[in-house]
């Protein structure tokens, strides 16, 4: 008996999805008009040759980078959402992101070392390859110890106390690479902190699509397990899952996405926490096989306006992008913590 | 028996407290599941009623011995088959977040459904039957968040049955509801076990319920034994006195109820008749004192006057005669006399 409203919503996010996009190509320190761009993006010419170059050179890949990125963090959320059944659960919270920038530090300030700053532009899409497993191993680290524990500690507030501090000595181990850094690596890892989804090139685009495209459909293929693991292991296991090869490809698409999009954009905070809760509300269902297809699009759309927001159309500043993700997902958690609070002043 | 639906040969139950020590909880258990009978697994707290569910269910592997489920050993079965034979349902309570409480039912037709979970016709049949048959039809299109616990552990229910398995455990399924809630559980579980001609064992702390409605009794003592039987043969056994002895508190076997044992504060010479007379009784009871119809050495003399519109109590003690309007005022006076 399905709600017939829902059948409209997915749809609608999709169409959203498009404009949003068309719209991050066309607003920038440039403005193009939305009929050039589509021009552009059939295989015509602008009217200005700067504007095809700005196209598809920068705003093209900056713009695929930004919906796969918030439709990554959004899908990676929610699977930990759901596997922690914890609200709070999400890239960033838990420690994931930590994780993967230890991993990328490890990477890019070891390249120092070396003693080759251009080793990894050298190494080419083999360096691009280092990164992403570097991020991934340091999220699936990350997340199998936070995992864990909360097999422990049933205790919410506790994991996410262990999940901050676990933060903390990830950054600490940072720090101290740092100490032994140039100053000029340190401030390209401290910009690559800030976040932004307009460093991928077109080449380093071959790579970062089609993990992330992998990474949705494990996803997606894991909705039916994702859905018994609503009711807890034991239920899951009652009704035929086997729960530890589940949590298993669970944890890794979750974190090959957390750590894909945290080794080629930084850090990017509360996307994968919000997405998961909007989509909820919005579609009223905790059915995964409707809320991955939709934490997907809605990523991309809530991407797409960071970014937008992050260039301050018009002006030639650009916003550093973790803090326009942070403005808009601090009001989402607080709401999220709000309402669950007024829930459970009456526990049963 | 032969058309058993589950047996148990010389089990063992219990668990690892280290990789080389073992805890038992019971041994040498010989049960069987009958098809159409609603089990009921007794026991005091802690004495390990989980532990054999979770061995029961294939959860848990036994120390020694084996679970056979329709002939085949349940923690050697994969666990697909395993869900087409055998559902639960746990105490715990599940926040799944915005389902709607037929989308949960469906859940139950997860072992049944392809890998991305899709219901055909006879899935969909099968979960609205089971909504119906634990009578929440109403509550089909209702999140679950906002249904009360009898309202979700019916639903529950409902979701086991679509998992249309021969075997249905539950534990403590009525723990969190108030009484017409369980009344109405247990005689729920009683109709589905009969109609559908599965096994149905159930662990309870509803001894009364229990002694009314379960067709077998399981017993699992401190000691470790499990006494089986009708829950009548368990009583005149001794079983029932024998597990749940502890101070102050006694099986009571000719009522099958629990009764607090009581400092004897002497007799008591009641007259009256009625609904009020029994309840005079019990509340003298309460506070200790032994309640007769007939004339004894007793001083005490209560007597109860039901008059059409009001109802009042006389005490004479000795010369001194005193009215009360409410058991509280009576029961209150005597517990002053007494003492004094």
């Amino acid at each position: 008996m399905p709600n017939p409203n829902r059948k409209l919503f997915l749809p609608t996010l999709l169409i959203t999805l498009i404009f949003v996009f068309l719209l991050d190509l066309a607003l920038g320190s440039v403005h193009i008009p939305l009929s050039e761009v589509i021009t552009t993006l059939l295989g015509g010419q602008a009217a200005k040759t700067s504007w095809t170059n700005i196209i598809l050179k920068l705003r093209l890949p900056k713009a695929l980078t930004a919906s796969l990125a918030g439709a990554a963090l959004g899908v990676s959320g929610l699977q930990m959402q759901t596997l922690f059944r914890n609200p709070l659960a999400g890239p960033f919270v838990l420690g994931i992101s930590s994780g993967a920038s230890l991993g990328v530090a490890l990477v890019v300030l070891t390249a120092i070392a070396i003693g080759n700053p251009m080793f990894l532009k050298d190494l080419g899409i083999l360096g691009d390859f280092t990164l992403i497993v570097a991020a991934s191993l340091g999220a699936a680290l990350t997340l199998g110890i936070v995992l864990i524990v909360a097999r422990r500690v049933q205790d919410t507030t506790t994991l996410l106390i262990l999940g901050l501090l676990f933060g903390y000595a990830t950054s600490a181990v940072v720090n101290i690479l740092l100490g032994f850094s140039s100053s000029e690596q340190i401030q390209s890892y401290l910009i690559w902190t800030f976040g932004s989804f307009a460093g991928v090139s077109w080449n380093q685009m071959t790579v970062l699509a089609p993990v992330v495209l992998l990474g949705l459909i494990v996803a997606l293929v894991l909705s039916k397990p994702l859905n018994a693991l609503l009711l807890g292991e034991s239920y899951a296991r009652s009704l035929g899952l086997t729960v530890q090869k589940a949590r298993f490809w669970i944890i890794t698409s979750a974190s090959v996405l957390a750590g894909t999009i945290t080794a080629f954009c930084g850090p990017i905070a509360f996307l994968g926490v919000a997405i998961p809760h909007l989509c909820r509300s919005l579609f009223n269902t905790s059915d995964h096989r409707v809320l991955i297809p939709a934490v997907t699009m809605m990523g991309g759309i809530l991407a797409l306006i960071a970014d937008l927001i992050s260039q301050l159309p018009g002006s030639q500043i650009v916003l550093p992008l973790n803090a326009v993700t942070a403005l808009i997902g601090t009001p989402v958690v607080t709401w999220i913590v709000l309402r669950r609070n007024s829930q459970k002043s009456f526990p049963t | 028996m032969s058309d058993a639906i589950l047996t148990t040969h010389n089990l063992a139950i219990g668990y690892k407290t280290s990789p080389k020590t073992f805890h038992n909880i019971a041994s040498n258990i010989s049960v069987s599941l009958q098809p159409g009978e609603l089990v009921c697994l007794l026991g005091p707290n802690g004495v390990g009623k989980s532990t054999l569910l979770r061995t029961l269910s294939g959860m848990l592997p036994p120390l020694k011995g084996e679970v056979r489920l329709l002939g085949d050993d349940v923690y050697k079965l994969p666990p697909q088959e395993l869900a087409k034979r055998l559902s639960l349902v746990l105490t715990e309570q599940v926040d799944v977040g915005m389902l709607s409480a037929y989308t949960l039912v469906t859940l139950g037709r997860y072992p049944h459904t392809d890998w991305w979970g899709k219901l055909t016709k006879q899935d969909q049949a099968i979960a609205t039957w089971a909504i119906e048959a634990v009578g929440a039809a109403h509550l089909a299109q209702r999140n679950l968040s906002e249904l009360s616990d009898g309202e979700r552990q019916k639903i529950m229910i409902a979701r086991a049955l679509a998992q249309s398995s021969i075997a249905m455990l539950l534990d403590e399924p009525t723990a969190f509801l108030d009484l017409p809630r369980r009344v109405e559980i247990m005689q729920l579980l009683r109709q589905l076990v009969r109609d559908t001609k599965g096994a149905i064992l159930l662990s309870t702390h509803d001894l009364n319920l229990a002694l009314r409605l379960a067709d077998q009794v399981w017993l699992l003592a401190s000691n470790g034994n499990l006494y089986v039987g009708a829950p009548e043969d368990l009583v005149l056994s001794g079983a029932f006195a024998d597990t749940f002895r502890s101070e102050g508190v006694e099986f009571n076997i000719s009522s099958g109820e629990f009764s607090l044992q009581r400092v004897d504060r002497g007799k008591i010479h009641l007259v009256g008749q009625g609904l009020e007379a029994i309840w005079t009784t019990r509340a003298l009871q309460r506070i200790g004192f032994h309640v007769t119809q007939h004339t004894t050495s007793s001083n005490i003399f209560v007597e109860v006057i039901s008059e059409p519109s009001s109802v009042f109590w006389r005490t004479t003690n000795g010369k001194a005669v005193f009215i009360y309007h409410s058991l509280y005022e009576l029961v209150k006076s005597l517990d002053v006399l007494i003492k004094s």
